[in-house]
């Protein structure tokens, strides 16, 4: 179709996280604009952060995302404990890593079968798609299940887990506990390898993207709960050397802020930490990946699902890993007392690198907060993605082409709750 | 499908962890799948059925002037209308706008207020259109869910106890920590449904399902002064994820 003068409204984008709408304008059969517009309401957490507590404030960021409560509490402790001149010792740090596998378990388990693989499979949701393929709807949910599990155990509940704080946890399980947990996820490992088989076999359109990526890196372990900060442009920073890198700024279509690195756009997620890190996957998640046909480097967004994946099969690894060395901690929390300072933090959400700075007050009440959340970081990249996506196919009738767009965005799996939420897809062409 | 009942979910502002606890119904989601017809819910389906819908599900508050419509033809395609979570039942944690100037906290979150559209508060649902059941919690608990959806496919009332965390805590068996430990916690004014999570991990509750019906509030001030909670402190364990709740809300509680 190219008829040039047409203006086309789709209804809501479906199966992500949020509320926006995307905006594409073609003008003489040229795409001059494709803008990604967050219409989320604003929550406003960053205001209302300010004079609370600096022990409240992991439970209060929770509420940010119920998707991702683990990040917003990791991010939010390492800033604090940060300004706090606190390091929690290696058992703590190991509990929470083992928290947070559970968060990216399930949240990637949810993604892929639930959001994602209909679209590639043409089905509109994971129920209408389990009247034909029932046991693969069912695999993901039993995968699902196992990560809230972990979240359950040692978090004490799967959605704003209650047991972390500040300084560690309430209560450090014991160790006969989290084998309950293993035996569980024994099996999700099984689950796990066969959905990286399954997903491997889906129909990728060849597309790469030439952004730069931006990802924790570990100098022991795959990324996830701390680290510093590396690009594929060479970058190497600290928490606290973020805000030199990372400028946000407003743009008049979204409620959600716009990120730039050094000035340039970025992506953050599962293909950035992926092609920075693949080297430090489990032996066989790497295998997992290499049998579904990833190379070390992934930039085609629509192999974001076979990322996710592999990432599970190294989740549980992972998990399983932590649990059989686990050693019940001493002393549950470190205490945390107040002074005055500012602390950084950066962690791996499962949509990518989140960064959160407080500045405490000498009894420890927050004077101010930053939070950077991956879609904000990531709009800008879908952005240029979409331009690119619309201009290879502005051919196509709006309906063919409101599907392809909506494709490329849930390729990244945008949280728009936590950029503050959801689409809806007009088309100028004028 | 002639007959099955239809299902919908809906979101205002809010995190989506309510309506994720509908999809963390694991076990039960495709047999629950099989006896309604999910007819609109964009967190996990692109195919929306037009109204009317025999139940629908609304989790977060009312912040922005478009919410103020949307919710009024949601309730009018809806014959069962059900809040989910303390955003759509009292507010949420972004009621603290509320006791706020939200013009300076828009400015403090963006450079240039003018293009955000924002109330300036956040209100529950119930302050909008006539709602038929209230599920507390931020987030709900999934059991709590399954039986308010369950019941009101058959009609009948949800079977959702209106009693404090002590009663869950104490039917657990556990200690409790303010006797033991003298540590503060909110169990004997907050409604019940979590099933105790937080005692059950050796911290105080901290009222995440709001206040239940009846709280003594006044008392339980005068309990966590005795914990050693500054009125400071008091204020603002009081004033986070149901801040705006009544029996929680100002001026009952002194700030
Ligand atoms: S009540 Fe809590 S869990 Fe539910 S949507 Fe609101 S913030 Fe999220
Ligand atoms: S621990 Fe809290 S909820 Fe449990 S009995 Fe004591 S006061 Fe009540």
């Amino acid at each position: 179709m190219t008829d040039r003068s047409r203006e086309l409204r789709i209804g809501s984008l479906a199966r992500v996280e949020g509320e926006g709408a995307l905006q594409v304008t073609i003008q003489d059969g040229r795409v001059e604009r494709a803008e990604l517009q967050i219409y989320e309401p604003p929550r406003f957490f960053e205001a209302f952060l300010r004079g609370r507590q600096h022990t409240e404030v992991a439970d209060i960021t929770s509420r940010i995302c119920g998707i991702c409560p683990v990040a917003y509490q990791t991010s939010a402790w390492l800033a604090i404990e940060d300004a706090c001149g606190i390091q929690v010792g290696a058992g703590i740090t190991a509990l929470r890593r083992l928290l947070y596998c559970g968060e990216w378990i399930s949240s990637h388990a949810l993604h892929i079968y639930l959001l994602h693989i209909p679209d590639f499979l043409g089905y509109p949701d994971a129920i209408t798609l389990s009247r034909d393929h029932r046991a693969v709807v069912e695999r993901g949910l039993r995968l699902k299940k196992s990560g809230n599990a972990i979240l359950e155990m040692v978090g004490g509940r799967a959605i704003h887990p209650v047991n972390p704080r500040v300084g560690g946890f309430h209560r450090a399980p014991t160790k006969s506990e989290l084998a309950v947990l293993a035996e569980q996820l024994r099996h999700a490992l099984d689950d796990a390898l066969a959905t990286v088989e399954f997903v491997g076999t889906l129909d990728f359109p060849g597309v790469d993207l030439e952004v730069e990526l931006l990802a924790v890196h570990h100098p022991d372990h795959y990324a996830i709960e701390s680290g510093r900060v590396r690009s594929s442009g060479g970058l190497d920073f600290s928490a606290a050397e973020f805000p030199d890198h990372v400028v946000e700024h407003q743009v008049s279509h979204s409620t959600a802020l716009h990120a730039t690195l050094d000035g340039g756009r970025y992506l953050t997620g599962p293909l950035a930490r992926y092609s920075l890190n693949s080297a430090q996957l489990s032996p066989l998640a790497r295998q997992a990946a290499a049998a579904a046909g990833l190379g070390p480097v992934c930039r085609n967004p629509f192999r974001s699902i076979v990322v996710r994946a592999v990432e599970v099969v190294y989740a549980i690894d992972e998990a399983l890993r932590l649990i059989a060395d686990y050693v019940r901690p001493d002393v549950a929390a470190e205490p945390v007392l107040p002074r005055a300072g500012v602390g950084h933090g950066v962690s791996e959400a499962p949509r990518g690198l989140l960064y959160h700075r407080y500045e405490l007050d000498a009894e420890g009440l927050i004077l101010s907060a930053t939070i950077v959340p991956p879609t904000s970081q990531n709009q800008a990249a879908i952005e240029g993605d979409l331009l690119a996506v619309v201009e290879a196919n502005r051919d196509l009738d709006d309906a063919a082409l409101a599907h392809v767009c909506e494709r490329t965005i849930r390729n990244y799996d945008p949280c728009i709750s936590c950029a503050t939420h959801f689409l809806d897809l007009t088309v100028h062409r004028l | 499908m002639i007959g099955t009942p239809t299902l919908a979910v809906w979101k205002f502002a809010s995190c989506d962890g309510c309506q994720l606890t509908l999809l963390d119904c694991e076990d039960e989601l495709l047999t629950l799948a099989g006896q309604v017809h999910i007819a609109h819910f964009l967190e996990a389906s692109s195919a929306v059925l037009p109204g009317p819908y025999d139940v629908s599900l609304v989790e977060g508050s009312i912040t922005t002037p478009g919410d103020v419509d949307r919710i009024r033809q949601v309730r009018a395609s809806s014959k069962v209308l059900v809040t989910i979570g303390a955003c759509a039942t009292s507010g949420g944690i972004q009621a603290l706008r509320n006791f706020a100037d939200v013009q300076e906290f828009t400015s403090v979150v963006y450079a240039s207020p003018p293009y955000i559209e924002s109330l300036a508060t956040s209100t529950p649902i119930s302050a909008h259109v006539p709602v038929d059941f209230e599920l507390r919690g931020c987030p709900i608990d999934k059991h709590q869910l399954l039986e308010v959806i369950s019941a009101f496919l058959v009609g009948r009332k949800p079977d959702i106890p209106d009693t404090s965390v002590c009663t869950e805590c104490k039917r657990r068996g556990l200690t409790c920590v303010t006797v033991a430990s003298n540590t503060p916690c909110l169990g004997p004014v907050t409604h019940a449904g979590c099933g105790a999570l937080c005692p059950a991990v050796g911290r105080g509750c901290y009222g995440c399902f709001g206040p239940m019906t009846g709280a003594n509030v006044p008392a339980m001030i005068g309990r966590l002064h005795e914990c050693g909670m500054t009125e400071g402190a008091i204020d603002k364990v009081l004033a986070t994820f149901n801040v705006a709740a009544p029996g929680f809300r100002l001026p009952l509680v002194q700030r």
